[in-house]
């Protein structure tokens, strides 16, 4: 598992590079690892932005049905998100990617995990499973 | 930080991503072409994104943001070399970059631009 | 499931009878088998079974209770190969509790082990089933993928003209490749225009709209135009009933009309020669 500090503009390119190359390890074809990266990316700027900061968790991870897949978790210790719902809702068709970008995060993921309470902070976890 | 070079030929503007922009970057980008824009009266500006792998909705929005600076300036802006992989990605994010003109090298940006001049 | 290593006397007296057990669990599947594999064939493999079966319940060795699953479902995957059903390899490897049972019948010291022994390898029978029914999924997904890519084609209409007849119901999984397929054509061919021709789409709601948008949108970033098309009457009441908007995407209701505009759109114009056939030689 690879622990990736989320302190600067540096560390989010950091990131990209770091789950790129777990991803195409873990199998995933381009449009998946383009996907996940992108995803990624939004996460750790979200940290970066509006956490003040965190950290980025990779990990290679196996179903239950052998199928090989990367999780990575995103943590701050921010201000953390008031409406959690309102966050993710954003839907595909309306606005031109604005807000949080979590809902588009989301769509690029197989699962997504987020928990937040204000004064505590934002944990984010995706993973993406190769098909 | 890189600097990601301008360059003039005629009066198009020829911007080329090779590398995984940094933030500061891709600020200083949309800074030089505005001032280039200025300077030079260009009536077009070609962005290849050829070598680019990774577009996220910052990126996206800088793309945006320079189509909006140059019509400002009146010149038109195409983005060429978009990568399947990266344009399934932004529609699936809900990037449509409306507002700039795509194509699919720069050698057809660049008839786009000179056709609709 | 865990190979209980600690029946120290079971695994003992299957070690000194080996023969014996393994003689009478061959003749048990034999039955099971109907003959149809050979006696000397089948002994040699339920003894090489029995060993790792006893190397696992030793405990000695730590792989040797992987290498049994891995046999095991090796097994069954041959078994079920050769037409076998996944019952008969599974009551194959339970008819060793039977061969053992008669044998032990008179040893009461080994009777309190024999219970959690016949757990063991109810659970290794079961095990043989589960590989089979694994087989069979990764079989059904492997042909959807298949008729999921033989029924998306992309081809090339004209020169600069991208045809993608939809045929079939445009779910997530059709439109991602669609849209895989659509892109790397475009790149490849330089195409600027492409039709998505919808004919063959039985419904088109909200969902099948969208997934539409995407592939256009995405195409668009491409620097190419699409024109839908194929659009039958009762599609288009449907479309306008459910509010559905299309924007500033052409659409035509045959690919015939789609490929005239896209040529049209091109710059290409197609013309009629007077000539027509040629002149037929003297008779």
């Amino acid at each position: 598992m690879d622990e990736l500090p989320i302190r600067t503009g540096d560390d989010v390119v950091r990131v990209r590079q770091q789950v790129r190359v777990v991803a195409a390890k873990s199998g995933l074809s381009l449009v998946d690892q383009t996907k996940v990266v992108t995803a990624a990316s939004e996460l750790a700027r979200n940290a970066l932005v509006h956490g003040g900061g965190g950290l980025a968790r990779v990990d290679v991870v196996t179903s239950a049905l052998g199928r090989n897949g990367i999780r990575i978790g995103f943590t701050d210790e921010g201000p953390g998100i008031a409406d959690v719902d309102l966050a993710l809702t954003d839907g595909w068709s309306s606005r031109d990617g604005l807000g949080l970008g979590l809902s588009g995060a989301r769509r690029l993921v197989d699962e997504f995990e987020l928990t937040s309470k204000p004064g505590s902070g934002t944990s984010v976890v995706v993973v993406k499973w190769s098909r | 930080m890189e600097r990601v070079p301008v360059l003039k030929i005629g009066t198009t503007l020829f911007v080329s991503i090779q590398i995984d922009l940094q933030d500061e970057s891709v600020v200083r980008l949309q800074e030089d072409l505005a001032d280039e824009l200025s300077a030079t009266g260009a009536r077009g500006v070609i962005i290849d994104i050829t070598a680019v792998e990774i577009v996220d909705s910052f990126i996206g929005r800088m793309l945006a943001t320079i189509g909006s600076i140059s019509r400002l300036f009146d010149a038109e802006t195409v983005l060429v070399g978009m990568r399947p992989a990266v344009a399934i990605t932004l529609t699936e994010l809900g990037l449509s970059l409306r507002g700039v003109r795509t194509a699919l090298n720069a050698e057809k940006g660049l008839a786009l631009l000179n056709g609709s001049a | 499931m865990d190979v209980d290593n600690t029946q120290v006397r079971m695994t003992a007296y299957m070690r000194d009878h080996q023969d014996k057990v393994v003689g009478r669990w061959s003749e048990l599947v034999a039955v099971g088998l109907r003959g149809r594999s050979s006696a000397a064939e089948l002994r040699h493999e339920l003894d090489d079974l029995y060993t790792l079966l006893l190397r696992a319940m030793s405990g000695a060795d730590e792989q040797a209770v992987g290498e049994l699953r891995a046999t095991l479902a090796e097994m069954s995957r041959s078994r079920a190969r050769n037409g076998f059903t996944p019952t008969q390899t599974a009551l194959g490897v339970f008819a060793l509790k039977d061969a053992l049972y008669e044998l032990i019948a008179d040893a009461a010291e080994l009777v309190p082990e024999y219970l959690a022994f016949s757990r063991m390898i109810d659970d290794l029978g079961l095990h043989t089933f589960e590989t089979y029914a694994a087989a069979r999924e990764q079989i059904i997904a492997d042909q959807a993928d298949a008729m999921l890519e033989l029924s998306t084609p992309v081809m090339k209409l004209w020169e600069g003209v991208i045809a993608v007849p939809l045929v079939g119901t445009l779910d997530s999984a059709r439109t991602q490749l669609v849209m895989e397929k659509l892109l790397e054509t475009l790149v490849a061919t330089g195409a600027e225009h492409a039709v998505l021709d919808i004919t063959g789409v039985p419904t088109v709601d909200t969902e099948v709209a969208q997934h539409l948008l995407k592939t256009v949108s995405a195409a668009r970033l491409l620097g190419t135009d699409c024109i839908v098309s194929g659009i039958r009457p009762q599609v288009a009441q449907t479309i306008v009933s459910l509010g559905i908007e299309f924007g500033d995407i052409a659409t035509k209701a045959t690919l015939a009309d789609a490929l005239a505009y896209a040529l049209e759109r091109g710059g290409q114009h197609i013309e009629k020669r007077n000539s027509g056939l040629p002149q037929q030689g003297p008779a």
